[in-house]
């Protein structure tokens, strides 16, 4: 269900260390249901770890989308940014943002596929 | 019922208040009154009150009285619309959305602009949201606002920037009373927002672009108040002269005067400042057949989804007024408006010479000479607020005296003429101002 | 030829070159020159997108809309916390008197005496109602004397202390307006838990009352329709720290002629004249929302403020430690008078037993429907009562479909999703408005729908089927908004 190579946060998020592409659980996306818009931070900006770099709203509900570690933001996804609904067809394969990590240490504190299920039983 | 709930008595309901705080006495109000007894003690107070019917009234400065055909009151007491609420159940709700719907629609063709909301409080409200909207947008927090925007609309938006940290700059207006371009230049450097009127308070038809100018140089967003929408009928839109952002009173366009409120206030806006408008928006949809309606939409941009992070607090609009300026907008349509317009300009411009004329001995005079709408200013009264009550007992308003707000304009009044006010009024006007 | 599609049609498309719905006074003055008059380039080239219409063809265009709508003279409007009580028809004829409807607001005050009795009038008998003697009655809307009241809390606090203090507590079951308020008021908000019973806990709310809180927001009744019964605690603990209570008056319609904030400790509160007061809602506004509040607060009143003098009323202006102005002009005249005409028609009595037939009522609907539905907080309530879909669930039945069954079989839905604390809560408020009959009808509603939701859930889950639209594809709409309407090419 949740692919092994990713690391999960406790607040829903995936990054996947090899590429730095972050983005929302599955559990995530069906919690928020329908996704209708997505507001992304700008490449080049740097976020803290747990800082609110951006928010995915769905037709009633907004969630605020924190950096899972810190770092520069080093790409975009545009594509996603026009058609937000993908997430709810695939969350795991729709990345948000890249992030260039600033302290590869901060990666020990993320969940492995094993705890996040965990988590969201 | 009692039974059905399973208490003694009504008063066994009120057992969660507290028995020391509960009321042991009657409230002291007036005694109940029947409904003819009702209808005559309020005809009385209204009695009290001067209308067209017993005074010629020459006030403007941001309330209006125009012409209002008469199907759109009588359509505005059908009770579908005005005892319905917010139409948060989009299948039974589909007439107010509509409405709403086509309001949105012309309210940007009115003003130019990419798109309008479905209406806020008033104008000043308006006005405030829309320089709080500039910030957000801008990330800056500094707002410049010409003297020549109605004072009220000032006073409300100082007394919001007060409580949020917000810095608002002031900047006077030319001898002719048109913007001062130079200083506005010089405050607009880092600001969010620069903030200007068209027509102004004083009836002066500004050119907006030259506040777009100066907005875009400083990186700020221009904010264009209308407040009396009337002058669109003949003037270029604010949108189309790269305004980003009309915040406007749509009183004029059918809202009974009511001696202040409620009014209907309106922001219509460049397309990128969508996620940030303050408000509701009614946006087009297909129901589960397949079949076109309208539903709220935008709703996560608001307090009761965002909650102290939303784009603002507000939770009701003006839905029935803004019904009405659609009605308003509607029946004047395509020819009709303009031709309104042009008959204010051609009254104004008639009362104006007429006073000047009529005045010129006891040095009355056209305070701002420039290009005006159905407002100008008249000075050379000596005290304005003293002519006014004068006049008052000939059955005259004569227009708005402008100390309390420019203490430089003492002087001075604020005279509105619309398509209600006849010739032989005006020319009663002017002979009483003369003498 | 009637089709289907022609009676769907947007104004824009009725539109027809040439036609004319209006017309204008005698053009009794000469034509004065545009050139010279209009500054170069400002002229207007046209309004291409506004429609031509003839009168009847808008009258027609208007009515078909109205009859798409539901509203309480159309039946029984239960939506909780929005207070959906009948609008008096003599308020409407009051209000179109010539000496309310067409008096210009800055008509000199001698001039406009009628007007400032009815506002200084109402202004007393609110303060009288809820022994919050200080009034103002500029705010627009219920959130705007909430911002009002705030600024005034500020205020106060800045003349007392120096400073304004951080924060605000507010309880999680709190309408979204009171955050939204206090920060746009400055204030950083802090939400504190409700107890088990869904009320204020007094031991979490004197934890959290520090130095740094300016007050408390809290709403009586609160939105689970319950009476905080520990208020005067509640407050105690807020003053004894040299905190404000601030109170939503959202649900005053409870309380009026049995309880009086001003006697359990509330300091400063906004009432809505579009609840409690029987204005109508107008498809969502005007609203009018007084802030009422005790006598310190009387200096930090938004100007202009009506008072009495030897010479008549007249607004004062010169108030050097007034918040400031709210709104352009004096508020919502139109709703005031309205308010005013109500009270004035009911009478201490009459005001009283409205907000006993208004708890007598959603008590009844409580105790009726207690079996079908899961009541979250089953005691005695105020004048609304909180259900969940909780049962329903079981059949895979939301409170979605609760609600749209209900327009099905004849009736507005009551307040859904909200409070946030209450999963799927539905919030029924019948108001004093409903007789028993009427009640009894929508309670058949409620169990007809509580047995399908067993036996026949897909009929929920398409509902409504009896509308002239089915459920909206709300997601789609947003993803690409279109707010408004645009020809279509060719």
């Amino acid at each position: 269900m949740y692919p092994q190579t990713y690391k999960y946060t406790n607040d829903h998020e995936w990054i996947d260390l090899a590429t730095g592409r972050m983005g929302v659980t599955d559990y995530a996306q069906k919690q928020l249901g329908d996704i209708v818009f997505l507001e992304l931070p700008e490449v080049g900006k740097t976020v803290k770890k747990g800082e609110q770099m951006g928010s995915v709203e769905s037709v009633k509900a907004v969630s605020e989308i924190f950096a899972p570690v810190s770092g520069t933001i080093a790409e975009v996804n545009a594509g996603l940014a026009e058609k937000p609904e993908s997430i709810n067809l695939d969350a795991h394969g729709s990345w948000m943002v890249a992030i260039t990590p600033a302290d590869p240490a901060e990666a020990q504190e993320l969940l492995d596929a094993a705890q996040y299920a965990e988590l969201t039983k | 019922m009692l039974e059905a709930i399973g208490v003694p008595s009504i008063d066994a309901l009120f057992e969660p208040v507290p028995a020391a705080v509960r009321l042991q006495r009657e409230l002291d109000l007036p005694p109940a009154l029947s409904e003819p007894d009702l209808t005559a003690h309020l005809g009385a107070l209204a009695g009290q009150n001067a209308d067209p019917s017993t005074h010629a009234v020459f006030l403007g400065a941001g309330a209006y009285r125009h012409f209002a055909p008469s199907f759109i009151d009588q359509l505005l007491l059908r009770s579908e619309f005005y005892t319905a609420y917010t139409p948060y159940q989009p299948e039974i709700a589909q007439g107010t959305l509509q409405a709403i719907f086509e309001f949105q629609t012309l309210v940007s063709e009115l003003m130019g602009t990419d798109l309008a909301n479905a209406s806020m409080y008033d104008g000043s409200t308006a006005m405030t949201e829309a320089a709080m909207m500039a910030c957000r947008l801008t990330k800056r927090d500094r707002i410049v606002v010409a003297r020549s925007v109605h004072p009220h609309y000032r006073e409300v938006l100082d007394t919001y920037a007060k409580n949020l940290g917000l810095s608002i700059v002031e900047v006077g207006y030319l001898p002719d009373g048109t913007l001062d371009v130079g200083a506005l230049a010089d405050a607009a450097k880092g600001a969010a927002g620069v903030v200007f009127q068209y027509p102004n308070f004083f009836g002066v038809i500004e050119d907006p672009r030259k506040a777009v100018e100066v907005a875009r140089a400083a990186g700020a967003l221009s904010v264009a108040v209308v407040a009396e929408p009337v002058a669109m009928g003949l003037l270029a839109p604010p949108g189309s002269l790269g305004v980003d952002i009309v915040a406007a009173e749509l009183q004029a366009f059918g809202v009974p005067l009511g001696y202040g409120g409620p009014y209907c206030g309106v922001i219509a806006a460049s397309e990128k400042c969508m996620r940030q408008m303050p408000g509701r928006f009614v946006g087009m949809a297909t129901d589960t057949e397949g079949r076109t309606g309208f539903v709220l939409t935008l709703a996560t941009r608001e307090q009761h989804i965002r909650r102290e992070k939303a784009t603002s607090n507000i939770c009701t609009n003006s839905g029935l007024m803004a019904l009405a300026a659609t009605m308003f907008m509607a029946a004047y349509g395509k020819e009709g408006l303009p031709e309104l317009a042009r008959l204010n300009f051609d009254k104004a411009h008639y009362a104006e010479a007429a006073i000047r004329k009529a005045g010129a001995k006891a040095g009355v005079t056209l305070r701002f000479v420039a290009p005006f709408f159905n407002e100008f200013v008249i000075g050379g009264l000596g005290d304005g607020a003293a002519v006014q009550k004068r006049l008052l007992g000939s059955g005259i308003i004569a227009g708005l005296p402008l100390e309390r707000y420019y203490p430089e304009l003492r002087d001075s009044l604020l005279v509105c003429v619309t398509e209600l006010n006849r010739a032989e009024e005006i020319d009663r006007l002017a002979e009483a101002l003369a003498g | 030829m009637t089709t289907p599609d022609h009676r769907d049609q947007l104004i824009f498309e009725l539109s027809t070159p040439g036609r004319k719905g209006y017309s204008l006074p005698a053009h009794d003055v000469p034509p004065a020159p545009l050139e010279g008059g209009v500054p170069d380039g400002l002229l207007r080239s046209g309004l291409a997108g506004f429609p031509e219409m003839t009168e009847v063809g808008l009258v027609r265009h208007f009515t078909r809309l109205s009859t798409w709508n539901y509203g309480v003279d159309t039946g029984m409007y239960p939506l909780g916390s929005c207070t959906m009580k009948y609008n008096p028809k003599v308020n409407e004829a009051a209000a179109r008197m010539r000496g309310f409807a067409e008096v210009h607001p800055l008509a000199p005050d001698e001039a406009a005496q009628g007007a400032l009795a009815i506002m200084h009038a109402l202004a007393g008998m609110l303060g009288e109602i809820t022994g919050l003697p200080t009034v103002s009655l500029q705010p627009a809307a219920g959130a705007h004397g909430e911002l009002t009241g705030m600024m005034m809390i500020r205020k106060r606090l800045i003349t007392r202390d120096g400073h304004p203090r951080k924060l605000v507590l507010i309880p999680d079951s709190a309408h979204g307006t009171n955050p939204s308020s206090a920060h746009l008021c400055g204030y950083q908000v802090r939400e504190i838990k409700s107890c088990a019973r869904g009320n204020l806990s007094v031991s979490v709310l004197a934890e959290a009352m520090t130095p740094e809180v300016a007050g408390l927001m809290l709403t009586n009744p609160n939105t689970l329709g319950m009476f905080e019964d520990e208020i005067c605690d509640a407050a105690r603990i807020v003053h004894e720290k040299g905190g404000l209570v601030y109170c939503d008056g959202a649900n005053m319609n409870a309380l009026i002629g049995k309880a009086r904030p001003g006697d359990f400790g509330v300091d400063i509160m906004h009432l809505n004249l579009h609840k409690t007061f029987s204005t109508p809602h107008g498809g969502g506004g005007p609203g009018s929302g007084p802030v009422v509040a005790t006598r310190e607060f009387e200096p930090f009143l938004p100007t202009p403020v009506v008072v009495a003098t030897r010479d008549g009323l007249r607004l004062d202006y010169d108030r050097p430690l007034s918040i400031g102005r709210v709104k352009a002009f004096h508020g919502n005249f139109g709703m005031i008078l309205r308010a005013y005409a109500y009270i004035r028609a009911l009478g201490p009595k009459g005001i009283r037993e409205s907000a006993e037939n208004a708890v007598l009522n959603a008590n009844y609907v409580r105790a009726r429907l207690r079996d079908a539905y899961e009541v979250p907080y089953d005691r005695v309530n105020m004048h609304e009562v909180i259900f969940s879909d909780h049962k329903q669930n079981e059949y895979g039945v939301t409170t979605l479909d609760i609600a749209k069954r209900l327009i099905d079989l004849g009736f507005h839905p009551p307040t859904i999703y909200f409070p946030l604390i209450v999963h799927g809560a539905l919030m029924v408020e019948p108001t004093e408005s409903e007789g028993l009959d009427e009640l009894d009808r929508f309670v058949e509603a409620m169990l007809q729908i509580a047995e399908e939701a067993r036996t026949n859930p897909d009929l929920l889950k398409k509902a409504p089927v009896t509308t002239r639209r089915s459920r909206f594809d709300e997601a789609t709409a947003a993803r690409k908004p279109i707010l408004k309407w645009t020809r279509p090419v060719g």
